[in-house]
């Protein structure tokens, strides 16, 4: 062997080395959005959301939304109900009060009714005049329910993507990967789905599939898979002539682990960028669904009833219970969103810059 | 061209197959019995029996198939079960109302997104773009329902520049009093994501070899915006717009329950609401129907828009 094939092979050996400690994907990506300062900051207020969710998902906070605390539409303030002033009181009258015990009637039997007053145990509940966030029409703390609210709104948007995810990725895989008369027919329902608006599609589950949170996760999956399917039925068909495919075929990889084994982590980031678009429009499909009295029961709560009962809170000008849900909203929604963002770039960074 | 046409037409007719089973199924099992829902709850069983018969329920199920499609075909849904109103009269006097609120806000919507998207596609990156970009994130994360709540609340309670809610029998009333608040609502909401997507458009163009050599033959900056990349940018935004189309027959169903407005969107949420099937199935096939024969157009209407298309 001459020096120069020497040299060459060790360069090759040398870059093989390389590229076997090179970074995984993942790797590559979390570096690429750690440096998305916008996209990592929303990641943090996501994250404190999902912490507060889980709290208030085991019972540490918001467990008694339902609780009236406070005075009917306590105003929201941190500093406390003000002083009471002192105008216009009537002095309490002071000294004994007129002895009328001898012309009245009933006075031999206070005595009687004073002790059978005392079997029964009374607590006073005191109702606190304000509260931090306000209270409603019932003087439920505003601060408790929109957390518990955010709970409902956010796990129904969350679970109807994971739902919707599965069925596109799963209708998608098969159409992509086998082609034929399975892709004709999956292409088929495809093409059901999508002639029928939206909306309409989705009333007409609602009418059939009746309320709750259950219900809502249900609907809008069934309803919101569609465009999943079409993205990785696209991407499936790319990749299932690409040759690390062919190879696994040809040591005898069957279908299914071509499918989920070896085409599906290649394709995962289209799915995870799909997926965040996914959350955030079902979650504004849950609030409106709710407020229109087709979303959750009437004894849960989400961001949708809410905004519901503070329309006409609004006319008397309680206006808290509708801050209170659409500061929580837009905060959430802009953070998912920011943050999807950040991610389809650290994914994809062909995609960069493109919206 | 013809032959074009007569290939689509044609493979319209496995796609409508599908909605009508889809919609007849999934009212068949999953919709609860009908003769309950008509019958009440006090119906004896000899009621529901006759309520049975009527409707054809004891027939075998390819029968029912059979009088479903068979009223599709007729236009005749029979009576709606709630307000035992014809469904077809339902249609006719419904979708007047919402075309008054629709047609404008498409119209604007249009008008209004695409010079604003051309201008902060042509700064890319300045100030502008960017702030614009922020304000439309936050923008797009509220609920529709704020927005009209609140502009309902301050425009029309507080300010009372506009009536708080509704309808009268003459267009020109309801076009000049009536349609004005919610128009300006929906456009409001429906600019920033319509700004943003246009944007994304003429910035794919923008980029084109085909745009400095138009800037290179020494051209204006309007004729090269106006000339070039909006008639190159074309075919995305009539897909945009083909897409919002079928929408405007059903209406924003939030407007019309927030205005009062008697629209055929209100109509299928108070049907779903009462369990009124038959308004909810027709007004789904029909919508289908109606959206494919728009995509048809939509098409159509992309060999207008650029000669470069091929028709196949």
């Amino acid at each position: 062997m001459t020096p120069t094939v020497t040299a060459a092979l060790g360069t090759a050996a040398a870059l093989d080395n390389a590229q076997q400690q090179s970074e995984g994907v993942w790797h590559a990506s979390w570096r690429r959005f750690k440096t998305d300062r916008v996209g990592f900051f929303s990641l943090w207020v996501v994250l404190f959301f999902i912490a507060m969710i889980l709290l208030s998902a085991v019972g540490l906070v918001g467990k008694n939304w339902q609780d009236e605390v406070g005075v009917p539409n306590a105003p929201p303030t941190f500093m406390g109900p003000k002083p009471p002033q002192a105008v216009g009181v009537i002095e309490a009258p002071k000294g004994p009060n007129v002895d009328l015990s001898d012309i009245d009637p009933l006075a031999p039997r206070y005595k009687e009714w004073e002790e059978r007053a005392k079997q029964f145990q009374t607590t006073e509940t005191v109702k606190s005049e304000t509260l931090p966030l306000g209270g409603d029409r019932l003087g439920r703390d505003v601060l408790s329910k929109t957390i518990k609210g955010t709970e409902i709104s956010v796990f129904v948007g969350v679970m109807a993507a994971l739902a919707a995810t599965t069925i596109g990725v799963v209708l998608g895989a098969f159409g992509g990967f086998f082609g034929g008369k399975i892709g004709d027919l999956l292409e088929w329902v495809y093409n059901v789905f999508e002639s029928i608006p939206n909306i309409l599609l989705i009333f007409a589950f609602a009418a059939v599939v009746g309320r709750g949170v259950e219900s809502v996760v249900i609907i809008l999956a069934l309803t919101g898979w569609t465009g999943m399917y079409r993205q990785v039925r696209a991407e499936f068909i790319k990749h299932s002539s690409r040759e690390y495919v062919r190879s696994a075929e040809a040591i005898g990889a069957s279908p299914l682990s071509r499918i989920f084994k070896h085409i599906l982590p290649n394709v995962s980031h289209v799915v995870l960028v799909r997926m965040g678009l996914l959350v955030v429009g079902f979650i504004k499909a849950e609030v409106i669904l709710s407020y229109l009295g087709l979303g959750v029961r009437v004894d849960q709560v989400s961001w949708g009833t809410m905004l519901a009962e503070a329309q006409s809170e609004l006319l008397l000008g309680h206006w808290w219970q509708l801050a209170a849900a659409t500061l929580f909203m837009a905060v959430f929604v802009t953070a998912f969103s920011l943050m999807a963002d950040a991610l389809r770039d650290a994914l994809d960074p062909k995609l960069r810059g493109l919206e | 061209m013809a032959a074009y046409l007569i290939r689509r037409l044609w493979q319209m007719i496995p796609t409508l197959a599908g909605v009508v089973l889809l919609v007849f199924f999934l009212f068949k099992y999953f919709g609860g019995d009908p003769a309950e829902v008509l019958g009440g709850l006090n119906a004896s069983a000899d009621q529901i029996k006759a309520i049975r018969q009527t409707l054809g329920l004891d027939e075998p199920v390819w029968y029912q198939l059979w009088i479903f499609v068979k009223q599709i075909v007729t236009f005749d849904w029979g009576k709606s079960w709630a307000t035992n109103e014809a469904v077809s009269n339902l249609f006719a006097t419904r979708l007047p109302a919402t075309l008054t609120v629709m047609i404008p806000i498409l119209i604007l919507d249009v008008v209004l997104a695409l010079p604003i998207a051309m201008w902060v596609a042509y700064r890319r990156g300045s100030l502008t773009d960017r702030s614009l970009m922020v304000v439309t994130t936050v923008a797009l994360s509220i609920s529709f329902l704020v927005y009209v709540i609140v502009g309902q609340y301050v425009f029309g309670f507080q300010l009372g520049w506009f009536p708080v809610q509704g309808w009268s029998d003459s267009l020109w009333t309801n076009l000049a009093v009536y349609t004005p608040l919610p128009v300006l609502l929906a456009v409001m909401v429906g600019l920033a994501p319509q700004t943003r997507l246009y944007r994304s458009f003429f910035l794919d163009e923008l980029g084109q070899d085909y745009v400095r050599t138009a800037r290179a033959k020494g051209m204006t900056e309007g004729t090269v915006l106006y000339r070039h990349v909006l008639r190159n940018a074309m075919i995305p935004i009539l897909t945009n717009i083909g897409l919002q189309l079928p929408g405007i027959f059903v209406g924003s169903f939030l407007i019309e329950v927030f205005f009062s407005i008697p629209g055929l969107g209100r109509e299928v949420l108070l049907a779903v609401n009462r369990s009124d099937f038959p308004v909810i199935q027709a007004v789904t096939i029909y919508l289908a129907l109606l959206t494919m024969v728009i995509n048809l157009l939509t098409d159509l209407a992309y060999k207008l828009a650029d000669p470069r298309v091929v028709l196949k």
